[in-house]
C-alpha cells in the first residue's frame, strides 16, 4: 500500500436507544460500527464489503464526520479529525466527498441540475462570477457524461442513471482527493452499472482520486479495489490486497462471501464449494459474546465463543479477526 | 479534464411536465377551487375600489329612510341610521381582508421561522418553543384573542395581533413536522456533506420542500382569521364604530332581525362566502399540492 491518505482506527459508533416514558431512560446502544480499522492509501480504492446492516454506511458517515463517531479515530491526511472546529472541518469538506447510494433521493427535488452542481462552488466560493459559475457546472456535467443544456432541467426528468451522474458532478465540483462511494450502483438497472462504474474508474485514472467504494457482495468491488475489507456486524473481519483476498480469504466469513461470487471459469466454479451460512446476522443491539460470528461460523472452535478475536496481521498487508489464525491457539484449531 | 463519457447520453424529452404546471392543471379542474378563486379575486378587487364601487357613504346618515328594504336605490336596504348597507358591506370587505391578511402575515412571520428551528435542531429548543405554543394551542382560538384584546384593549391593530398570536401555534407545528421529516432526507445530509452551514440548509434546501403545506395552512388560516375578526367584531372587540365591519354589522343587525332581516343577512352572507372561498381553495390546493393528504372537509367528516 502507498502512503495512506487515511487511516481509521477503533471507530466506533453507538445509537443510544431510550426507553419510553416521562423521562426517556437510556437503555441500550445499537452498535453499528464497533471497533472498525483500516487504511486507505493514496489514489488507491478500498473496497468495504459486508451485509445489509452490518454497518457501512454508518462508518462511510462517520469516516467523514457526518455523524459523530462514538470513539476511536479518524485522520486524514495527517489530520485528526477530532481535533478539528466546526469550521475547519467545513473547509476540509472541500477535500472529501460522499456519492449517495440512492440517487432518487441524493438530489435536492426544488434544485435546478445547475444548482445542484453548482451548490459546491457557491459554499466553498470557488466561483467569483455567475459566469464562472456557469462554465464550471458546464464542465462538470460534460465531465460525468452529461449535456451542460441540462442545467436548468430538474432532477425528477431525468432517469436514475443520469441522476447518479449529477450527483458525481456535485461529488466532484471542489476536486476532492477522497470519495466514499456508498453502493452507488446498487439502486440502478443492471444495464446502466457497468456504465458508472467505468466513469468512477476513468475519473479515478484522470484525477487521482482516493475512494471507499462500499458494495454489499464481493462481486460489485471485484475488478475495482486495490485491497477489501470484510465487514460483519460493525467489525472489519479481514482486510488484504484484493488478490490474496480472492486467492487466499482467511476467515470464514469471507470464505462464504467469495463462495457466492460467480466464477467466469465454468471449471472452477463446478469444482468450487458453495458454504451456505446458517441463521441471521445478529442483531447489533445485542451482539454475541466472543466473536461475534461464531453462531454461524462453520469453523468454530473452543475459544470462539467466549474470546473477541482482535485483528491481527497475519501475512504482510493481510489482517484477519479469527482465532483460527491466531498463532497462539493454533495447534487447537485442529478441525 | 476530459473523460469521455462511458455510455451514450440518454436523450431527454424535449418539453418536461413542469411540477408547477402540473399543480396548476390540478387546481383548474377542482370546480370549487375556481369558483374560490374568482370570488377572491372579485372581493380582492372590490376591497382596492371600495370608496369608487360604493354608492353611499358609510356614514351618510339618513333617519327618514331608515330601515327599508332592498330597492332600487338600497340593493341591500338601509340600516336604523338610514346607512346603505351595500355600501358598509363593500367597505366592510377591505377591513376584513387587511385583517385576515395582516393576521395570517404575522402568524407567518413568527410561526414558520420557530417550526424551522424546533424542527431542525430538535432537543431542548425545541421542547422549549414548541411546549410555548402548545400553551397558546390549548386555549380555544377566540377565547385566547379575547383575553389578549382585554389586556391590549379592544380596536383593529390589537385584533390583528390577537389573532395572528392565535394562529401562530398552528404555522409553528405545521412548519416544524414538515421540516422534521424533510431534514431526515438524504439530500440534506448531502449539503451537509458539501460543507454547507445551517442557515443554507434551512433556507435553500428545508424551506422549499416544506413550502407546499404551509401554503395550504395559509389559505385556510386567511378564513378562520377573517372569521375570527368577524367573532370579535361582533362582540365588540374589533372594529370600532361608526367604522363597519361584517361582524360589527351582524350584531347591530341582531336587534332589528324582525323588522330587518337584510341587516344581517347581507354582512353575515359576505363572511359566508369570503370564509367559503378561502376554504375551497386551501382544499383545492392541498389536493394540487399533496394528493395523499385528505380535505379539511373529509377530515373533519371522519373525526365526527
Ligand atoms: N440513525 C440511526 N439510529 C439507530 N440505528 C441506526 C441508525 N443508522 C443506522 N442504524 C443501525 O445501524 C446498523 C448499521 O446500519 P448501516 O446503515 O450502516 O448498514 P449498512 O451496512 O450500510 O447496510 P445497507 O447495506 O442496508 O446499506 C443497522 O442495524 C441500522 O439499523
Ligand atoms: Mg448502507
Amino acid at each position: 500500500m502507498s502512503e495512506p491518505l487515511l487511516e481509521v482506527s477503533d471507530l466506533q459508533v453507538y445509537f443510544p436507544v431510550y426507553g419510553k416514558g416521562l423521562v426517556p431512560r437510556h437503555i441500550n446502544d445499537v452498535k453499528a460500527v464497533d471497533g472498525v480499522t483500516f487504511q486507505v492509501g493514496r489514489g488507491e480504492t478500498l473496497g468495504l464489503v459486508g451485509e445489509s446492516g452490518c454497518g457501512k454506511t454508518t462508518t462511510g458517515l462517520a469516516v467523514l464526520r457526518l455523524i459523530e463517531p462514538t470513539g476511536g479515530s479518524v485522520v486524514f491526511d495527517g489530520v485528526d479529525l477530532s481535533t478539528l472546529d466546526k469550521r475547519d472541518l467545513r473547509l476540509l469538506r472541500k477535500r472529501m466527498a460522499l456519492i449517495f447510494q440512492d440517487p432518487y433521493a441524493s438530489l435536492d427535488p426544488r434544485m435546478s441540475i445547475g444548482a445542484i452542481v453548482g451548490e459546491p462552488l457557491e459554499i466553498h466560493r470557488l466561483t467569483q462570477t455567475r459566469a464562472d459559475r456557469d462554465d464550471r457546472v458546464g464542465e462538470l456535467l460534460e465531465l460525468v457524461g452529461l449535456s451542460p443544456d441540462y442545467r436548468n432541467r430538474y432532477p425528477h426528468e431525468f432517469s436514475g442513471g443520469q441522476r447518479q451522474r449529477v450527483g458525481i458532478a456535485r461529488a466532484l465540483a471542489t476536486e476532492p482527493d477522497f470519495i466514499v462511494c456508498d453502493e452507488p450502483i446498487a439502486a440502478l438497472d443492471v444495464s446502466i452499472q457497468a456504465g458508472i462504474m467505468n466513469l468512477l474508474e476513468d475519473l479515478q485514472d484522470e484525477l487521482g482520486l482516493t475512494y471507499i467504494f462500499i458494495a454489499h457482495d464481493l462481486s460489485a468491488v471485484q475488478h475495482f479495489s486495490d485491497r477489501i475489507a470484510v465487514m460483519y456486524l460493525g467489525r472489519v473481519v479481514e482486510v488484504a490486497d484484493r488478490v490474496a483476498l480472492y486467492e487466499t480469504p482467511q476467515h470464514p466469513y469471507t470464505a462464504a462471501l467469495l463462495s457466492a461470487v460467480p466464477v467466469p471459469n465454468p471449471a472452477v466454479q463446478r469444482t468450487r464449494q458453495r458454504i451456505i451460512l446458517e441463521g441471521d446476522v445478529p442483531s447489533p443491539l445485542n451482539p454475541p459474546s466472543g466473536c461475534s460470528f461464531h453462531q454461524r461460523c462453520p469453523k468454530a472452535f473452543e475459544p470462539c465463543p467466549h474470546v473477541d478475536p482482535a485483528l491481527r496481521t497475519t501475512k504482510r498487508d493481510h489482517d484477519v479477526a479469527c482465532h483460527l489464525h491466531d498463532p497462539a491457539l493454533s495447534g487447537a484449531a485442529g478441525a | 479534464m476530459t473523460v469521455a463519457p462511458s455510455t451514450p447520453m440518454e436523450r431527454l424529452p424535449e418539453k418536461p411536465v413542469s411540477r408547477s404546471r402540473e399543480i396548476w392543471q390540478t387546481l383548474i379542474a377542482n370546480r370549487l377551487a375556481v369558483a374560490g378563486l374568482v370570488v377572491l379575486a372579485l372581493l380582492v378587487l372590490m376591497a382596492v375600489l371600495a370608496e369608487v364601487i360604493a354608492p353611499f357613504g358609510i356614514n351618510d346618515i339618513d333617519i327618514p329612510n331608515r330601515l327599508t328594504g332592498p330597492s332600487m336605490s338600497h340593493w341591500f336596504g338601509t340600516d336604523d341610521l338610514g346607512r346603505d348597507v351595500l355600501s358598509r358591506v363593500i367597505i366592510a370587505s377591505r377591513v376584513s381582508l387587511q385583517v385576515g391578511f395582516i393576521a395570517v402575515g404575522f402568524a407567518l412571520a413568527f410561526g414558520v421561522p420557530i417550526g424551522l428551528v424546533a424542527g431542525y435542531y430538535r432537543g431542548k429548543t425545541d421542547s422549549i418553543l414548541m411546549r410555548l405554543m402548545d400553551i397558546l394551542f390549548s386555549f380555544p382560538a377566540i377565547l385566547l384573542a379575547i383575553a389578549i384584546l382585554a389586556v391590549l384593549g379592544p380596536g383593529i391593530r390589537n385584533a390583528m395581533v390577537a389573532i395572528g398570536l392565535v394562529y401562530t401555534p398552528i404555522f409553528a407545528r405545521i412548519t416544524r413536522g414538515s421540516v422534521i421529516v424533510v431534514s431526515e432526507e438524504v439530500y440534506i445530509r448531502a449539503a451537509r456533506s458539501l460543507g454547507a452551514r445551517d442557515g443554507r440548509i434551512i433556507f435553500r434546501h428545508i424551506l422549499p420542500n416544506v413550502l407546499a403545506p404551509i401554503i395550504v395552512q395559509t389559505t385556510l388560516s386567511l378564513a378562520f382569521a377573517i372569521l375570527s375578526e368577524a367573532a370579535l367584531s361582533f362582540l365588540g372587540l374589533g372594529v370600532q364604530p361608526p367604522n363597519p365591519a361584517w361582524g360589527r354589522m351582524l350584531a347591530e343587525g341582531r336587534n332589528f332581525f324582525q323588522q330587518a332581516p337584510w341587516m344581517g343577512i347581507f354582512p353575515g352572507v359576505a363572511i359566508l362566502v369570503t370564509v367559503m372561498s378561502f376554504n375551497f381553495v386551501g382544499d383545492g390546493l392541498r389536493d394540487a399540492l399533496d394528493p395523499k393528504q385528505k380535505s379539511v372537509i373529509e377530515s373533519r367528516g371522519q373525526s365526527v
